[in-house]
């Protein structure tokens, strides 16, 4: 069981503005030395929660995220998609 | 001792005693196929958000049996054939077109019709895996595109002509654009 990383998305400031996002896949892109399908790779994950009243989103990835993603950008990805 | 199996228990006077201890587990009932959203009507537009053809916005036809959804570029404005998609992995616009006139081929309305054959699949999935960095014959990428079988062609041209017939060149250069996100945009705040 992964542990629950925080997120804030850009342009979401609000408890009801989180809403939309909630269950949307979510990625950590990085580059690595040695290649493994390509230079880059990928931690999926999704959004679980919100947290707080000011937008922030708690997350939860298949690996736990390395500590320098910390401030580091993180793809929020339009699907499982509701609308 | 919990390691030890515990033994169903048993009447001693059964006249009849199971050969296995757990019974033959009936296959339950397959699911529904998923329900169609209510924004997701026939001829509605939508955005495709993965997949080779993210951003393209296409034009819904019918859900198929297995729930996927029917789309369909239309193929000469913006190279999306007749495919089937996700709901989940679709925003639906609130453009909507005509497509009373369009009739699909019985046979372009299964799931079949879509789906690779194992051999293509592997061999596509072979050609995928090799990743950056290796050098391969070109021999080699050839052999992994299978054609376009006719009936494939044949019904994108039926569908297809069907739907472009009422379409004016703004709406066709609206399927032509891609859908993005731009700065200071975000989706939460868009009505689609």
């Amino acid at each position: 069981m992964t542990h629950t990383s925080l997120v804030k998305i850009e342009g979401v400031n609000d408890k009801n503005d989180t809403s939309f996002y909630l269950g949307k896949r979510v990625a950590y892109c990085y580059r690595a030395a040695n290649q493994k399908k390509g230079k880059s790779r990928v931690i999926w994950g999704k959004v679980t929660a919100s947290h707080g009243n000011n937008g922030v989103v708690r997350t939860k990835f298949k690996r736990n995220l390395p500590p320098r993603a910390m401030g580091d950008r993180i793809r929020v990805m339009l699907y499982p998609s509701r609308v | 001792f919990q390691a030890v199996r515990k033994m169903p228990k048993v009447d001693a006077r059964q006249r009849f005693y199971p050969a296995d201890h757990e019974p033959a587990r009936e296959k339950g009932p397959k699911p529904a196929p998923a329900k169609l959203r209510a924004s997701i009507t026939p001829g509605t537009v939508l955005i495709l958000l993965s997949g080779r053809f993210r951003g393209k916005r296409v034009v819904f036809l019918q859900q198929l049996p297995s729930g996927l959804l029917l789309v369909t570029g239309p193929f000469a404005v913006n190279g999306v054939p007749l495919r089937r998609v996700n709901q989940t992995n679709v925003i639906a616009t609130s453009k909507k077109l005509d497509v009373s006139r369009v009739r699909v081929p019985a046979e372009a309305a299964t799931d079949a019709f879509y789906r690779e054959p194992a051999k293509d699949k592997k061999q596509r999935l072979k050609a995928a895996n090799r990743g950056e960095g290796v050098f391969f014959a070109t021999d080699d990428i050839s052999a992994d595109k299978p054609d376009v079988p006719e009936s494939r062609k044949a019904a994108q041209k039926a569908v297809d002509e069907a739907i472009l017939a009422g379409v004016d060149d703004i709406t066709k250069a609206y399927l032509r654009a891609r859908f993005s996100l731009r700065s200071g945009q975000y989706p939460h705040e868009m009505k689609f």
